[in-house]
């Protein structure tokens, strides 16, 4: 281990950050705002060493392991990486957090320090869950997360805060307990040793037991993602959650569910995960379509951007399930799409909610007179969250739909195709009724055009969004070695059960010759 | 004539006891003179008492010693709950002169009770014969009685004092008649005898008079943990109580009757495993839920932790079916976690408290957050452990019990258990969403922070958070410390 340990530096410096806020002066915001800033930016820089470092290839690097528990049966790793999967997840979360921080500067007036040392907790939790290959580790990331966006729906959230914060809080609680419990089965069948998940990788789990223990982790991944019909707390955390919660809770959290699938769920489970890809990819569909009809409804535009979110991360599910590299690697660029698209959606909505405290569609209309740079920014956004070539997510969606047509999902893909109209639908018409048309509310004819705090908050994302519409290559280089390595292990050993001889060994052969299972 | 031949007695293994005997009885003495409003200076002589105590016990670590003709033995198992017992008494202590001063019945009383109360307890855990575990339960359940009831000019503390007394005196009957009974079939108060006996002659089994001895004694052990159905008394008792002691008897007591149950069960009845884990899912399953379904709709927040504490003995009970390494290091862990936890969350109840036990209410919680940013911290610190969330003891603790059950076949149990761990998140989190998420009613302004009440607050948190972070050293010791 002489080298120097980045992946920590990286996790743990917004927790330095969090110990330094707590000498600020209660009354000082803006040093306690600019620390935070400052903090995650250093953080985002810290971490950007991880991408050019990043062989890409599909081992795990920049790899630490330490002990950390020894009690009993057990043994307990600091074991952390990354790998083609994570990274450009972990690349997403320290490049949205100070976007995240940017954001509150004058919408959270009261407990400012609080705010701050949530958002910089959430961010430990959410890279510490990135990056853990000790199964204990990762759950006590995944739970630490709760913790702090529970405060942040909870302490600063809308009219229905407390409602959407203990919602969220208890759903979410149920599908982890279980995991819980399914990681503890899943230790003691694996016998003596750590906690890596790598060692569980090699295991070979009886059909039925795979099945169980598929379910209890698809539960807490489900209700994460949120997938159809698990979704409920997703829209009341997400419409109650001040912006930053809102634009970290779909840029990041919600990632959590689908990488989930992909680093655990899919690959230690892989005959479950065979036997369940029907299911889930109706789910998945149901909740594309169910998802963008229910947007289109919607009164209230932070309503209907946290039902897009389910539609899109439906598709995500879809793509990932085909288990092709086409549709693994849609899946994960989707995730990063919809990261900051979704994230800066619900920036957009901020701005317009903190210029009038409102979020209603009627209230608006026509404020792309009145507010030309904030129209032009939207509608970008708009088409990329739309999937318009060109824009990021494009790509994506593109290849999600090709995997899932190649793959056994053909028919699901051919239905999930019509979400995309759905979606061009309910965004389109949304965008239409707010910013075009006569201004005819007078409160709306005072409004002032984004100021530069809110341009520099949205410029990286309207660049990203064309970078990566338009040359997605380097992204998709650095994760598909490890995307191929997956598919190779989840369908190894998908065919190694089916190849075993059915025929019942006859009793007179010595133990040696009977066919060893594959590993 | 005949001469008496007096034994050998090694006192060794019952030194923490003498110890603490002795400054409790000093400690009436010394009461008389110290006038009432000094009355504090008796409970920092107990202290003193205690920490004394404390460090006769590291040296028997490893060395278990047996004595008094096998009645008494001071092995890990016991130490590591003696500890337990010496760290609930001096937090209480630590959090007790205030909310007295604050109720005006400041007595001196309560020093020596305390005391008393922790040489019982020691007993219970160190007994390895029917007889003396009977003795430390009777030593600690008097104690109790009196200590419930304390705030004489309380209606409810009366009433507190009275219940527990009753049902106390219930439930020792049932333990003592098992234990009779018991004797009857086996001839025998010690238990490894009672092992002995019961491994050459399996037909005992079938005895009926063994039989019923065994299942009354669990009866009586049961009210002592407060299990379901034995759960009644619970509520009544603790938010009556004067506070301190409601934390004293969450956490000591409950980890005596532990001790006790755990004691007798492993070591006596070691073959009849397979029946008392039957005997014993039942009652985990329904004191989990039933401790949690009725504290999801309590609004005195001492009510509410007092059916928190019969959830978190179910959680205790899980281990305790499992009955393996794993799930009774698991207990030892959990119930030294949860004195940090327990009495840490009573020390905040009773700095937010008012006199005559009023604002005791999960709504005179709102806006505390606001008001005192540290101690409302302090307080979800306790809260979250309480829950379970990573990362406090409290998890460790449920991991440890749950990964007990597991690996013992009660994949089951555990699932029970979590789920129930999931229902609690919504009674504790109601505590902060009051705390944090509404806006102050009051100012809080008569709450005075005394060190002693600080200094309980810290070490609880240390000891919730730390072992929370870096559990392997006590992990370990209560891994060396089971019967097993």
């Amino acid at each position: 281990m002489s080298q120097f340990p980045l992946i920590s530096v990286m996790t743990f410096l917004p927790l330095l950050g969090v110990v330094l806020l707590f000498f600020v002066p209660k009354q000082s915001h803006s040093a306690q705002r600019g620390l935070a800033l400052l903090v995650s930016l250093v953080t985002f820089v810290v971490s950007l060493p991880l991408v050019t470092g990043f062989q890409s290839n599909a081992e795990f690097q920049f790899v630490e392991k330490v002990p950390w528990i020894a009690a009993g049966p057990f043994q307990m790793n600091y074991h952390v990486a990354i790998d083609g999967i994570s990274i450009w997840l972990v690349i997403l979360t320290t490049f949205m957090m100070p976007i995240a921080i940017l954001s509150t500067w004058t919408a959270v007036e009261t407990k400012v320090k609080e705010y701050m040392i949530c958002l910089l907790l959430l961010e430990v939790g959410m890279l510490g869950a990135f990056i853990s290959l000790d199964l204990f580790l990762f759950y006590i990331f995944w739970e630490v997360m709760l913790i702090p966006m529970y405060f942040i729906i909870g302490i600063w959230g809308g009219k229905n805060k407390i409602y959407a914060a203990v919602k969220f809080f208890i759903y979410t609680m149920v599908g982890s307990l279980l995991m819980l419990v399914a990681l503890i089965v899943l230790y003691f069948k694996a016998g003596a040793g750590d906690f890596t998940v790598l060692r569980f990788y090699e295991l070979s789990l009886d059909p039925v037991t795979q099945t169980w223990m598929f379910l209890a982790f698809a539960l807490a991944f489900a209700i994460k993602v949120p997938m159809f019909p698990l979704h409920t707390w997703l829209p009341d955390a997400h419409t109650e959650a001040p912006t930053a919660g809102s634009v970290i809770l779909a840029a990041v959290l919600l990632k959590m569910g689908t990488y989930g699938f992909v680093r655990f769920a899919m690959p230690l489970f892989p005959d479950a995960t065979a036997q369940f890809t029907p299911l889930i990819a109706v789910l998945s569909v149901i909740g594309i379509v169910y998802a963008a009809l229910v947007a289109m409804v919607q009164e209230d535009v932070k309503k209907l951007v946290a039902y897009s979110s389910v539609a899109h991360l439906g598709y995500v599910m879809l793509g990932v399930f085909a288990l092709n590299i086409q549709g693994l690697s849609g899946g994960m660029l989707q995730m990063l799409n919809h990261g900051v698209s979704t994230g800066a959606l619900f920036l957009i909505v901020g701005f317009i909610y903190e210029r009038r405290h409102t979020r209603l569609i009627t209230d608006f209309g026509g404020l792309a007179k009145q507010m030309p740079i904030f129209a032009t920014i939207f509608m970008i956004v708009t088409l990329s969250s739309i999937g318009l070539p060109g824009t990021n997510g494009f790509v994506g969606e593109f290849l999600i739909l090709i995997g899932a047509y190649e793959s056994e999902l053909r028919w699901y893909a051919v239905i999930g195709t019509s979400g995309v109209i759905l979606a061009a639908v309910y965004m389109l018409w949304m965008f239409q009724r707010v910013m075009f048309g006569e201004l005819t509310n007078p409160k709306n004819q005072t409004l002032t055009d984004l100021n530069a705090r809110e341009i520099a908050i949205m410029l990286p994302l309207v660049v990203l969004i064309f970078v990566m519409g338009v040359y997605p290559t380097p992204f998709i280089d650095k994760m598909n070695p490890s995307l191929e390595k997956l598919i190779v292990h989840v369908k190894s050993k998908q065919t190694a059960k089916a190849q075993i001889p059915q025929i019942p060994a006859p009793q007179a052969l010595p133990a040696a010759v009977l066919p060893v299972e594959h590993k | 004539m005949e001469t008496i031949a007096i034994p050998v007695i090694n006192f060794a293994p019952i030194m923490p006891e003498i110890i603490l005997s002795i400054f409790a009885m000093a400690l009436l003495l010394v009461n008389v003179f110290v006038p009432s409003e000094h009355k504090a200076y008796l409970g920092y002589l107990s202290l003193v008492g205690i920490i004394i105590t404390g460090f006769t016990l590291i040296g028997g670590w490893g060395n278990p010693v047996a004595s008094f003709n096998d009645s008494v033995v001071q092995d890990n198992f016991a130490l590591f709950f003696k500890g337990i017992f010496l760290l609930t008494v001096g937090m209480t202590i630590l959090i007790s002169d205030q909310y007295f001063k604050r109720e005006e019945c400041n007595l001196g009383e309560l020093y020596p009770l305390l005391l008393f109360a922790t040489v019982g307890m020691m007993l219970m855990a160190s007994g390895t014969d029917l007889m003396t575990i009977f003795l430390g339960l009777e030593v600690l359940s008097v104690s109790l009685y009196v200590l419930a009831g304390l705030n004489r000019a309380s209606l409810k503390s009366n009433e507190a004092g009275l219940k527990y007394f009753l049902l106390g005196a219930f439930s020792t009957g049932f333990l003592l008649y098992g234990m009779a009974l018991t004797y009857g079939a086996t001839g025998t108060t010690r238990v490894v005898k009672i092992a002995e006996y019961v491994a050459q002659n399996s037909a005992v089994a079938q005895n009926p008079l063994f039989v019923i001895g065994m299942l009354l004694m669990a009866v009586g052990f049961s009210f002592k943990i407060a299990a379901a159905p034995f759960h009644m008394w619970t509520p009544d008792v603790y938010e009556g109580a004067p506070t301190p002691m409601t934390a004293f008897m969450s956490a000591g007591p409950k980890a005596a009757g532990f001790a006790a149950f755990m004691r007798v069960a492993i070591i006596a009845f070691p073959s009849l495993k397979a029946d008392w884990s039957d005997l014993l899912w039942i009652l985990a399953v329904l004191t989990m839920t039933v401790g949690n379904l009725i504290a999801l709709n309590q609004d005195n927040i001492k009510r509410m932790l007092a059916y928190s504490s019969i959830a978190h003995a179910g959680y205790a009970l899980v281990g305790f079916t499992a009955g393996n390494a794993e799930g009774t290091a698991g207990i030892l862990f959990y119930m030294l976690s949860y004195a940090f936890m327990n009495i840490g969350a009573f020390a905040i109840i009773i700095l937010v408290g008012k006199k005559g036990e009023a604002n005791n209410n999960v709504m005179d919680y709102a806006g505390f957050g606001t008001k005192h940013p540290v101690l409302a911290l302090a307080m979800a610190v306790f809260l979250f452990s309480l829950a379970g969330m990573p990362p406090t003891a409290g998890f460790i603790g449920k991991f440890y019990l749950f990964s007990g059950a597991v690996k013992a076949g009660y994949v089951w149990l555990a699932i029970i258990g979590v789920l129930n761990s999931a229902a609690s998140v919504y009674y504790y989190l109601r505590v902060m969403v009051y705390m944090y998420m509404k806006d102050p009613v009051e100012e809080f302004d008569w709450m005075k922070l005394t060190p002693a009440v600080a200094i309980c607050i810290i070490i609880a948190v240390v000891g919730v958070l730390l072992p929370g972070v870096v559990p392997a050293f006590l992990l370990n010791l209560a891994q060396q410390a089971v019967l097993l």
